[in-house]
């Protein structure tokens, strides 16, 4: 016969070990994932050569002609075109929010922000599509359909946006209020102290926003599709101007599972599977540069 | 006190839920008589090219007011899932856009395509595109980009922007055949690199409708004032030009099923065929099936 | 101050303007980035307002009695409402927040609670936390495409759900669980270790600690995380795209494929001819959203609040 004390502990061991098993689910599904995607794709992995794949740059699934360097390209253009224009917007809305508005600014614009964040993809990408595309379409220089990089780039700045900013802001709040009150003691502006000593301590979860940016804008699909033109070419300048190259269509890894998903045949499936790896890898790989960047600024 | 929110909005939630469920069955149109009886309601899925979805989904609710006991289920998903889904029997009826392919017909020998309806497909410009009228081995060389100005077709000093559908579209399949066509060398003629692509006929319509001196191909059902539709060897696009056969870019819309329509699928395929269904047919701009 | 700062070369007048004018610049360096950090702020602002402005702009045009309670018609016009789409969301948030909740709950209670402890096979124990806290972080970053893709291939195909609001809300449970995981830890975490020890010290086991002090404290914290959850199953496309299956009927069972409204909205608007409709469910969505977010904001202000002894 058990004591009731005995009981409770028994009770608590074993609540332990099913609630270990719990935390682990999120290590099993992903395992779970990558196993999974792998495995569709070896089909396609063990029949096209790999040169093929990731050196060739035309897409004809219907001819078995499958290069994915062109979408490789086009993704990481976007994605660092998106961070060329969100990453100042966000840090600069980090600051307004943290350092530098009153209080009933901040519970405007800190809402704001959320609910930026909280907008399904689809609307902004037809936003993009009949609105936006039509603006960029302005810019007069031959060969500029209004879809493409830039078009994408600034569809995906404003989705990263709420990303980066909430968790900028939390990341610069956290910095202790004596480090600030010492700068300033010291005769330091405002600014200054915000430049040579907030931001700097916030560094790592600053980066660590910015990385969570990164991979919101490298994932994105449905915004894309609709905006970037989605046709399969490697971007180049449309003219001797160099920055004309934001102006070209381009195709996302993401655009290309969305888009043809539903239609693949086996082989081509089992492609769109190849991208979904090379996808996984591209964010595994994000993730590692971004914990040893925090690592090493706590020194 | 957060006990108490939590619970609130669990019973919020569940009530909302109860009041949805039951409204559902006897809505404002009934599209079931609420004294149905129970047991032995038929469920016909269909899945398929999202071309035909639209007119499936309008064919569906209709008949399902007329009839008892039928529950038919319309799911997108492009002509190739129509085509698999019915050769694997995962749907019971598959919508394609397109003919079978050899291939297709290779692989699935049982497979049975019923014509539903015809579609044409009309080739569209921006409004400000002078030009009125093409043949199909001038659509042909814009699609391949060899003719890349309006200039040299007569109209103004502009660039052609080339819209067209994605990889594997039913409808991308069908204007492959019907005018891109293969080289004498038995190639497919491809289609430029260089086009927008847009995953659905709506988006074709709306980037066509907003992009100055752009051209694309559109099902015939799709198009509206936004867009101005060009005659192909004098024969204007439309629906009697299609039905007659003067216009050439027609393809047929088909429900695909494993062997002959059998049992419930029969039932909605003949009444399809029959006046009522080839009436809502028309109405949704589509040709009728004969 | 002017007495530590040893400038023989300079006299007092001269160090004097040298002070106020490089007070000037740097007091003008401030005021010009405050002006880009308004600005910043501005253009966000007004972003947010340019697009649910055009969204409801369009959307009213496309309003008509009985939006809300008709089922969609179907036809190149997308004519109908959209009550089946509403029902179809609720069910896959409700069944969605289901599966993920007490496993994201549990794994929190865990990583926080139990982890700390030494006690048999306490390395082993220290290792799996930091794989579990890898899996989370690293699953939260996963784009939801490839949890779609990874839906598609596990719950559809090999385990032959097929399209359906169980392999939906199934993949949307994975979608979701790192943000459940990391609110409930954020919410255990902020609890001071005082109100634990004393429950400790009265007698109580670990669990009952857990189950009677620690979580009710934490619930505002952990609430926040399942709103944010069913904010993100409402606007999610990609995930359920691919696993939900489209048709626009009312579902009947755990096996019925459905539309969500952000499905719906898309259909709308790419392969019909309503645009206006489409934005009219965006209202809707929008709306939902507002109210959701809300919530949370009404709910973390209890956050606040509650945890302060």
């Amino acid at each position: 016969m058990k004591t009731m004390r005995q009981e409770r502990f028994i009770v608590d061991r074993g609540i332990k070990y099913i609630l270990l098993v719990f935390a682990l689910i999120s290590i099993i599904v992903l395992f779970l994932i990558g196993l999974f995607i792998f495995r569709q794709s070896l089909p396609a992995l063990k029949t096209i050569p790999l040169s093929d794949i990731f050196l060739k740059t035309e897409w004809r699934p219907t001819m078995d002609r499958f290069g994915i360097l062109a979408m490789i390209v086009g993704s990481v253009m976007v994605t660092i075109g998106s961070l060329l224009l969100g990453v100042p917007l966000a840090i600069g809305c980090a600051i307004l929010l943290a350092e530098v508005a009153p209080r009933p600014v901040q519970e405007i614009v800190r809402p704001a922000v959320q609910l930026l964040g909280g907008i399904p993809s689809v609307i902004f990408g037809l936003f993009g599509m009949v609105v936006l595309v039509p603006l960029v379409r302005q810019i007069k220089i031959a060969g500029n359909t209004g879809f493409g990089l830039l078009s994408a780039s600034i569809v995906l700045a404003i989705m990263i946006l709420p990303t980066i900013t909430t968790i900028a802001e939390d990341a610069i709040r956290a910095v202790p209020q004596s480090f600030r009150n010492g700068s300033l003691a010291l005769g330091a502006t405002k600014w200054q102290t915000i430049t040579q000593v907030v931001l700097p301590s916030a560094r790592s979860g600053i980066v660590a926003a910015i990385i969570l940016g990164v991979g919101r804008a490298l994932g994105e699909t449905m915004a894309m599709i609709m905006v970037i033109g989605n046709s399969v070419i490697m971007p180049k300048p449309l003219n001797g101007n160099p920055f004309t190259i934001w102006l070209r269509q381009a195709r996302t890894l993401t655009g290309s599972i969305a888009t043809e998903i539903n239609y693949a045949a086996p082989t081509h499936e089992s492609m769109l599977f190849v991208i979904g790896v090379v996808l996984f890898i591209l964010i595994m790989i994000v993730n590692v540069i971004a914990r040893s960047i925090i690592r090493s600024s706590k020194h | 006190m957060r006990r108490f929110t939590f619970f609130a909005i669990l019973i919020i939630a569940a009530m909302i839920l109860g009041a949805c469920a039951q409204p559902a069955k006897a809505p404002t149109q009934a599209s079931e008589p609420a004294t149905a009886p129970a047991g032995a309601k038929t469920s016909i899925s269909i899945a398929g090219s999202t071309t035909v979805q639209p007119l499936a989904e309008k064919l569906a609710g209709e008949y399902m007011k007329t009839t008892q006991n039928v529950m038919i289920d319309v799911k997108g998903g492009g002509s190739g899932v129509g085509v698999k889904s019915a050769a694997d029997g995962t749907a019971m009826i598959g919508m394609a856009s397109r003919k079978l392919s050899d291939e297709e017909k290779t692989a699935h020998p049982d497979l049975v395509a019923t014509v539903i309806a015809r579609d044409g497909i009309a080739l569209i410009v921006n409004p400000d595109v002078s030009i009125e009228n093409l043949t199909l081995d001038q659509a042909r060389d814009i699609f391949m980009g060899k003719i890349t100005n309006w200039k040299e077709l007569g109209g103004d000093d502009e660039f052609i922007i080339l819209v067209s559908r994605e990889e594997g579209s039913g409808t991308r399949t069908a204007f492959q055949e019907m005018v891109m066509k293969k080289d004498k060398d038995g190639n497919e003629n491809l289609i430029a690199d260089t086009a927008i692509l847009q995953s659905s006929n709506g988006a074709i319509l709306t980037t066509v409708s907003s992009t100055p001196y752009s051209m694309g191909y559109l099902s015939m059902g799709y198009l509206d004032a936004t867009v101005k539709a060009l005659k192909i060897n004098d024969v204007a696009a439309t629906e009697k030009n299609a039905a007659d056969g003067t216009y050439p870019v027609v393809r047929p819309l088909n429900f695909l099923t494993k062997g002959e329509p059998a049992g419930s699928a029969k039932a909605f395929v003949d009444w399809i065929l029959s006046d009522a269904g080839q009436t809502i047919v028309k109405a949704d701009g589509y040709i009728a099936a004969k | 101050m002017e007495n530590h700062i040893d400038l023989k070369t300079e006299s007092s007048a001269d160090l004097k303007v040298f002070r106020s004018n490089n007070l000037k610049l740097r007091r003008f360096t401030q005021n010009f980035a405050y002006s880009l950090v308004w600005l910043a702020g501005l253009i966000t602002v007004l972003s947010l307002l340019v697009v649910i402005g055009y969204v409801f702009m369009r959307g009213m045009r496309g309003f008509e009695p009985g939006f809300l309670t008709t089922p969609p018609a179907g036809g190149l016009s997308g004519e109908g409402g959209i009550s089946t789409t509403i029902v179809s969301t609720v069910y896959l948030v409700l069944m969605t927040i289901t599966i993920a909740t007490p496993l994201g709950i549990g794994a929190g209670i865990y990583l926080v609670e139990y982890a700390g402890e030494q006690s048999l096979g306490s390395k082993t124990v220290a290792a799996l936390v930091q794989v579990a806290h890898f899996g989370v972080e690293t699953l939260a970053g996963i784009p939801s495409i490839i949890f779609g893709l990874f839906g598609y291939a596990l719950f559809v195909t090999t385990l032959k759900f097929g399209f359906s609001l169980l392999s939906a809300s199934l993949a949307g449970a994975c979608l979701v669980l790192p943000t459940v995981i990391r609110t409930t830890e954020e919410a255990l975490l902020a609890i001071p270790t005082g109100l634990r020890e004393g429950s400790m010290a009265l007698g109580a086991t670990k669990w009952q600690t857990i189950k009677n002090v620690v979580l009710p404290t934490a619930a505002p914290g952990i609430i926040t995380g399942i709103i944010l959850s069913v904010g993100r199953i409402m606007s999610e496309t990609a995930v359920f795209f691919v696993t939900l299956g489209g048709s626009f009927n009312m579902p009947t069972s755990v096996f019925s494929s459905g539309r969500t409204m952000a499905l719906h909205l898309y259909y709308l608007a790419m392969d019909t001819r309503a645009f206006d409709k489409a934005m009219a469910t965006g209202v809707v969505l929008i709306s939902s959203i507002i109210v959701i977010n809300l919530l949370i904001n009404i709910v973390s202000r209890k956050l606040r609040v509650g945890v302060r002894d």
